[in-house]
């Protein structure tokens, strides 16, 4: 538990740096910020006044400090086209942004370390070229076009998926909040129609998710999967007789997760990238089209407040990623 | 004496992409019942692919071209392991924290052979690993049950090798260099503790080591491997003393013995030859051998006198 | 060098695929430097009249919601795209390899300061970082450029740091100090043309990444602005027409970007292959 807490106090310089360069990004808006929040027509004195009011006249640390005392009460500022404070805006969109992301990534983890281990395991087969196949593909593949692929086959062709509207058709009503995620809380509620009607609606973004996230994956257990495979202690588990699941599952691919694991952090950057423009592809009330929509308008403190959003949650998972890691191996546990 | 294990013209082959390597030639030897019997040679005799083979463990580039592994009466090479490995033969390594998962605990690496093959149940696995840590001498095994090859020396983690191997009574035990890289008291202890398992058993014992003077210590029969080929297979005592293959002599001069002094260690002369392809010589020492004569290029005969075989035209001694 | 060459025909020979990448990268250039030469149409030329037309011999790759020949827009977007992505590689391959040179031949302060930069950064989702970035400093392409160049910045750095280091720990720069080398001379001199071909293989293998992330930028409505024909945008004014089965708008620019991509990832392999034997996978 302790070394739980100092996972965590070592992310705080991180979380500094982030916060930091988010801070300068907000200064170095084009323009004059001031300018630009009293609007079009405001005259030279009510510039400066805002100005004042907004402490943009006051020396830079002192500005970061004020900047650090409203994060502190999570004030993120107004977003100038809706009027909504953007910590509201962003805490009521972050669920689903949250669950298309993880729905994507179970998906890649369930498709590819699978078929990583069959490449490793049946070295040199068809499945093991399907594997070189996609991995290189994968990585080539610009998310937003393979998005707009799946809708065209699976909508507007098969006829098999719903339009790309969002999370829910009109005629469906959101289940009670309780996570944010349709498909937990429709199920909580016990309203199988609405969770069967989520559940047609992130099938596709959730797919082109995970295809981009599948390369990096497969890539890795495969490889990792190999090394493990050819070492000293597997070969002592076969000698012992072992059965052939044992081998591969408890004792060679629990070893060959460790890299997985660690490659994640950069899949996880991949993919809240990926989200933004998915969320684009498939109107995904998140928020990522959320920074879209206010990009579009130049409304710049939903922007901000998205990019430190999205670097703390980075920052959290990589942390979580190390503690998941620890709970896999225990030279990390004891080591540190 | 029964024969535990009985390899008849083992022949093992590696497709590379330099061509194809005859590693072992039909390789023949017995080890009985209790018996622990030496494989000595040199690196690159095909000591432990002998092992691997018998173990149906080899990389995937090698094939069983020929011969016979007999455990009483199954014939290890044409049989499916699957049941037999762990379970009536078993095999330790060099290099034992390597050769142990890094991430499980020794305890449940025990405990799954245990249920593989000891008809441990989970509810007495974990006690039964515990008390097969107490046999081969761990102190407080039921602390150590719980820790990771890590956290162990070199020598604990090979008697959790042992353990392992031992798990479900073999009748046999290869042993490949078991004792490479570890101090030399830990050495001593580490076959002290190998031996007394399979007194304790009745199992028996295939020793693999380069080292002439180990196996001299510690075994009943040795078979000298040259290239792929058993040159010379008697007791110990004989061997020593008696030796029939130029090889063998070599090797026994090149051994230090307390008595012996340094200066008079010889090394062999010349290395392995190259065993890729179809002119390899009939006999593979025949290169390095001060002895050879014309009838050497003929094909290789193995003769023996009793228990003692030797596989050359020209031996030390005329073999009757 | 002879060595080098041989290795690299056996690659080639061994590898048919990087061959046709570097077919493929030829055809790309080809479009980007001829551009609006080859280009059956005007790309900005609009005719109502033929909007929205399936492909024909005509328009091969048919026309958009404004009677634009979508062929000639994607003939003609190469030159953004490549030119885009090339810029800031080559910024960052000067920057960041600027800069892992000197924090692995100087160490101390200048490598700290260059690791907590680059871990900065790494701190981020790379995308939205560069959204962050674009938002910040203006919706312009040199913005698009400079953002592209800083998310790929801790990676040359690091590149450029350990080769640096490894050349460093050599000996033949204590050699060239003791013959009288001043310190700035002797990192040109003797460190830049040894990490040369594997920052070269770096830039081949962010090269797809840098063209991934600016048509991505593109797409979200950063940087290019219509009517200029770029890819990610094409895909972008196209994805309305999806729903209703107009494929070919957005498909070809998608295909067309997707294949880039896939070259240079093809390319920037085979280059690792011929630059590094052993770390071919």
């Amino acid at each position: 538990m302790r070394a739980v807490l100092l996972r965590f106090a070592g992310a705080i310089p991180t979380l500094f740096g982030v916060v930091l360069v988010t801070f300068l990004l907000t200064r170095v808006l084009p323009g004059d910020t001031a300018t630009y929040f009293a609007g079009p027509t405001a005259s030279a004195e009510s510039i400066a006044q805002i100005r004042t009011s907004l402490g943009l006249d006051r020396p830079l640390p002192e500005q970061f400090w004020r900047y650090l005392k409203d994060l502190s009460h999570g004030d993120l500022g107004m977003s100038l086209t809706t009027g909504q404070p953007v910590k509201t805006e962003l805490i009521n969109r972050l669920p689903a942004s949250a669950e298309l992301t993880l729905s994507g990534l179970l998906l890649a983890i369930g498709i590819a370390v699978p078929l990583g281990v069959l490449a490793a395991v049946r070295q040199g087969s068809l499945i093991d070229h399907a594997c070189r196949v996609v991995t290189t593909a994968g990585v080539s593949l610009p998310v937003f076009f393979t998005g707009l692929v799946l809708v065209y086959v699976f909508y507007f062709l098969l006829g098999w998926m719903p339009a790309p509207l969002g999370r829910l058709d009109a005629f469906a009503s959101p289940p009670p909040q309780r996570s944010g995620f349709y498909l937990l809380d429709t199920l909580l509620a016990g309203d199988i129609e609405t969770f069967r009607a989520a559940a047609a609606q992130i099938v596709l973004p959730a797919a082109t998710l995970a295809l981009f996230a599948l390369a990096p994956i497969a890539r890795i257990t495969r490889a990792s999967m190999l090394a493990v495979l050819g070492s000293e202690f597997i070969r002592t588990a076969r000698a012992s007789g072992l059965s052939g699941p044992t081998v591969v599952i408890t004792y060679a691919l629990r070893n060959a997760l460790l890299p997985v694991v660690t490659v994640l952090g950069m899949v996880f950057s991949f993919l809240l990238g990926a989200n933004v423009l998915v969320e684009k592809v498939f109107a995904w009330p998140g928020i990522g089209s959320y920074a879209v929509e206010a990009l579009i308008a130049s409304d710049y403190a939903p922007v901000q407040g998205f990019v430190l959003t999205m670097a703390i949650l980075y920052v959290l998972l990589n942390l979580a990623i190390d503690l998941v890691n620890r709970a896999i191996d225990p030279r990390a546990r004891r080591g540190a | 004496m029964s024969a535990v294990l009985r390899v008849e013209d083992l022949s093992v082959a590696f497709h590379t992409r330099g061509g194809t390597v005859h590693a072992l030639d039909r390789v023949g030897f017995t080890v009985g019942a209790g018996e622990t019997m030496a494989l000595v040679g040199e690196s690159g005799s095909g000591k432990s692919v002998t092992a691997y083979a018998i173990m149906g463990l080899l990389e995937a580039a090698g094939r069983i071209t020929g011969g016979r592994a007999l455990l009483g009466e199954t014939d290890l090479l044409a049989t499916d392991l699957s049941r037999i490995r762990g379970r009536r033969v078993a095999m330790i390594f060099q290099n034992p924290r390597a050769a142990l998962n890094p991430i499980r605990a020794v305890g449940r690496q025990i405990a799954d052979v245990l249920l593989r093959h000891g008809g441990a149940t989970s509810g007495n696995a974990r006690a039964r690993a515990i008390e097969a840590l107490r046999a081969v001498g761990i102190p407080d095994p039921a602390r150590r049950a719980n820790a990771y090859p890590f956290e162990l020396s070199g020598g604990m983690c090979q008697r959790v090798m042992i353990a392992i191997a031992v798990a479900a009574r073999p009748e046999l035990l290869i042993a490949d260099e078991p004792t490479t890289g570890l101090d030399v008291t830990t050495q001593a202890v580490v076959m002290d503790l190998i031996q007394a398992m399979a007194v304790q058993t009745g199992m028996a014992t295939i020793l693999i080591t380069h080292d002439l003077a180990l196996a001299a210590e510690r075994a009943q029969r040795i078979a000298v491997m040259h290239a792929g080929h058993v040159v010379e297979a008697a007791d110990t005592a004989t061997l020593l003393t008696r030796p029939l293959h130029p090889y063998t002599a070599r090797l026994i001069a090149a051994t230090p013995t307390a008595a012996g002094s340094l200066d008079a260690l010889q090394s062999v002369p010349g290395g392995l030859p190259d065993l890729r392809g179809s002119t390899i010589p009939p006999c593979r020492y025949a290169a390095r051998c001060e002895r050879r004569l014309p009838a050497c290029d003929g094909p290789l005969v193995t003769r023996s006198a009793g228990d003692h075989a030797v596989a050359c035209a020209n031996p030390l001694e005329a073999v009757a | 060098m002879s060595n080098t060459l041989a290795h690299a025909r056996y690659v080639l020979a061994e590898n048919p695929v990087t061959l046709l990448a570097a077919l493929l990268f030829a055809a790309f250039a080809a479009m980007a430097i001829l551009g609006p030469a080859i280009a059956p149409f005007d790309p900005l030329a609009s005719d109502t009249m033929r909007a929205l037309q399936a492909p024909t011999w005509r328009h091969l790759f048919g026309t958009d919601q404004l009677g634009r020949d979508i062929l000639s827009r994607v003939i003609v977007a190469a030159r953004i795209d490549l030119g885009i992505a090339l810029a800031s590689v080559a910024l960052v391959f000067a920057a960041g390899g600027l800069a892992g040179l000197a924090a692995g031949f100087f160490g101390g302060w200048v490598d700290a300061v260059v690791g907590r930069v680059a871990d900065t950064i790494m701190a981020f989702p790379l995308f939205v970082l560069a959204m962050g970035i674009v938002a910040a400093l203006g919706n312009t392409i040199p913005n698009i450029v400079l953002a592209t160049a800083i998310i790929n910045f801790p990676l040359y750095a690091r590149v450029a740091r350990a080769e640096t280091m490894t050349r460093r720990e050599a000996g033949f720069v204590d050699a060239a100090r003791l013959s009288g080398h001043r310190d700035g001379a002797l990192v040109l001199l003797q460190v830049l043309p040894n990490i040369m071909p594997i920052m070269v293989v770096q830039m081949s293998l962010t090269m797809g990444y840098a063209i991934l992330n600016a048509a991505g930028l593109s797409f979200i409505g950063l940087g290019v602005r219509p009517p200029m024909a770029e890819w990610g945008i094409m895909v972008a004014e196209g994805a309305g027409f999806i729903v209703s089965g107009e494929w070919w708008i957005a498909l070809f620019p998608g295909a067309t970007l997707m294949l880039a991509v896939f070259c240079f990832n093809l390319l920037g392999d085979g280059l690792r292959d011929i630059a590094d034997p052993r770390r071919r996978t």
